[in-house]
């Protein structure tokens, strides 16, 4: 059974007076395999954060809005499942992350969540540090999520998502405040969590290199449903295509359909690794 | 002095001079920063999370004010000014959109800093329209703010500072939650205000953002500048980058492993492309 399994989903926000409702999603089929990582990648104001939150049951419980089409989560119908059922289940990183913090320090945040379904107060410290730890926060555990960093907040933010331990995990923008120490960061802290304990992660995401690095599968949203679906290489093979599609290509997808445009070459490449082996063959082997 | 400078149509000088600030309780988040950028110029202020850029821009609109040292902005103390003053000098768009989105719809958003110069309302409205035009949003005009997915709230924040048309503008991570395509036109329009004679400061980590859009960038790591000058030259100061943790765009990372890392490591694809055809007809010729 996969994950998240998502057919023909469309939604609408309520509508703001008279206005004719607006399909913000139109028809999405996505299903998501236990264990996978998924990127989600699309122009913005396409749908990417609505469906996020469509995963985690808060589109429509609380936003309102009308809605065809099923998603279900873990085997659970998404949009009848009461929202903090689905939460211990479902992690969500929201876009802006700051709107999630509310305690008075990074530690009660961190603790709140798993306070709340009643651990014991040792599962709950030991929870506490490892999610900070992982983060990189555990040195700022006194002080005030207002004192921190935009991108010191992103990564509270996670921690406070991976205290509750969840089986699926829905980050929206993760690393959009985040430092390339701080990215490189969430990016083994999720192929981690993918790799050695079999979480399930959707990710929604504007860094095409940084989410090739990550993903088994990238899915590109348009026109409200999904138009390209495929692993990293494909998907992100074609510079022209996602740029049609309002999506920033990696950068070494870009440099690939330079030299072969100028060069007569035949590279494919998406990934550092990759790109490096292949431009090694191609000099001559031993260099 | 400054009557020249601080007139409306020409850029701003902005300058620290040993600038400490400490938040209460916590150790300096900038120690002694001198930093001097000069009216016109196009700049990127760069550094990890924590590193103080926020902080330092701050002190150009006061919203903080120097725990020691000063802060000049047109050559004149900004403990001189009032925040009203300093705030239709210089322009700041926070790194969060809802710290400053309060608006009922995104016309009146874009509007209320304009209408606040005293300008003429249909001064307003011409700028306002542009404005729509320029970000994309005309069809968000009437819609609130609020209620808008977070890319395109931050294009509202970004573009109601811009309407201001201050003569310094500073921006927090613009590019932030920002599709590639809304990316590119930003930057082409910070170009263009940049180009007019006015000064931009990018505040960011993204070095292939700053490499490919942005002529000069400064350095802070843990409160400090650590350095300033042109954006190639500095990005291309390996310890440098090693010691602030930022990293060099994909393709420089691939040239340096490569070893195609002398002091020109491309920055850009069509650098890229330009040294690898170098050293792979200097191969091929070997090879033959």
């Amino acid at each position: 059974m996969p994950s998240i399994d998502i057919r023909d989903f469309h939604y609408a926000y309520p509508p703001l007076g008279q206005a004719e409702p607006h399909w913000v999603l139109r028809g999405v089929d996505l299903s998501v395999e236990a264990g996978s990582c998924v990127g989600v990648m699309g122009a913005t104001g396409v749908g990417k954060s609505t469906l996020c939150q469509a995963i985690g049951g808060i589109v429509p419980q609380l936003t309102g809005g009308i809605v065809r089409g099923q998603v279900r989560v873990l085997g659970r119908e998404a949009r009848s499942t009461p929202v903090p059922d689905l939460a211990q289940q479902v992690g969500m990183v929201f876009q802006d992350s700051e709107s999630q913090l509310f305690n008075l320090t990074v530690e009660e945040e961190v603790a709140f969540g798993p306070e709340n379904i009643g651990l014991p107060p040792e599962e709950i410290e030991s929870r506490v540090a490892w999610a900070l730890t992982t983060v990189g926060l555990i040195d700022s555990r006194e002080r005030s999520p207002y004192q921190l960093s935009g991108g010191e907040k992103q990564r509270l933010a996670i921690a406070a998502t991976l205290s509750m331990s969840p089986k699926v995990l829905v980050l929206d923008e993760p690393t959009s405040h985040l430092d390339p120490r701080g990215k490189r960061e969430i990016q083994s802290l999720v192929a981690t969590m993918v790799r050695d304990s079999g979480r399930t992660i959707l990710v929604v995401e504007q860094d095409a290199d940084w989410l090739a690095e990550l993903a088994d599968r990238i899915v590109v949203l348009a026109d409200g449903h999904v138009v390209l679906d495929g692993p990293p290489d494909v998907v992100l093979g074609d510079p022209d295509e996602l740029l049609a599609l309002g999506v920033g290509p990696p950068q070494l997808s870009e440099l690939a359909s330079a030299l072969n445009r100028d060069l007569g070459t035949h590279f494919a490449f998406t990934r550092l690794d990759q790109a490096e082996g292949l431009l090694k063959e191609d000099l001559g082997g031993d260099r | 002095m400054g009557t020249a400078e601080l007139g409306t149509d020409s850029g701003l000088r902005l300058e620290t001079v040993d600038l400490t600030f400490a938040y209460p309780d916590r150790l300096p988040a900038l120690s002694g920063v001198n930093l001097r950028i000069e009216s016109g110029e196009y700049l990127a202020l760069m550094g990890q999370n924590g590193a103080g850029k926020t902080t330092l821009a701050k002190h150009f609109n006061g919203l903080l004010r120097p725990s020691s040292g000063k802060v000049l902005v047109g050559g004149r103390n900004t403990a001189s000014f009032s925040i009203g003053e300093l705030a239709r000098r210089v322009g700041y768009a926070f790194q969060n959109p809802d710290h400053q989105i309060f608006a009922g719809t995104t016309r009146d958003e874009i509007a209320f800093g304009p209408r606040n110069l005293g300008l003429m309302e249909a001064e307003v409205t011409d700028r306002v329209d542009e404005t729509l035009e320029a970000f994309g949003l005309v069809e968000q005009a009437d819609l609130p703010p609020a209620m808008l997915g977070y890319g395109t709230r931050r294009k509202v924040a970004l573009a109601s500072v811009l309407a201001m048309r201050p003569q310094a503008l500073i921006l927090d991570e613009p590019t932030s939650g920002l599709d590639r395509r809304s990316v590119t036109e930003l930057m082409a329009l910070l170009a263009a205000y940049s180009g007019e004679g006015r000064t931009v400061i990018v505040i960011t980590h993204d070095v292939r953002l700053v490499a490919d859009y942005v002529p000069h960038c400064a350095v802070l790591t843990s409160g400090r500048l650590v350095a300033r000058g042109a954006t190639h030259a500095v990005l291309r100061d390996a310890s440098l980058l090693a010691a602030t943790g930022l990293d060099l765009p994909p393709v420089g990372r691939l040239a340096r492993r490569l070893g195609m890392d002398g002091a020109d490591v491309p920055l850009d694809v069509v650098a890229f492309k330009r040294a690898y055809q170098a050293v792979r007809g200097g191969s091929r010729k070997t090879g033959r």
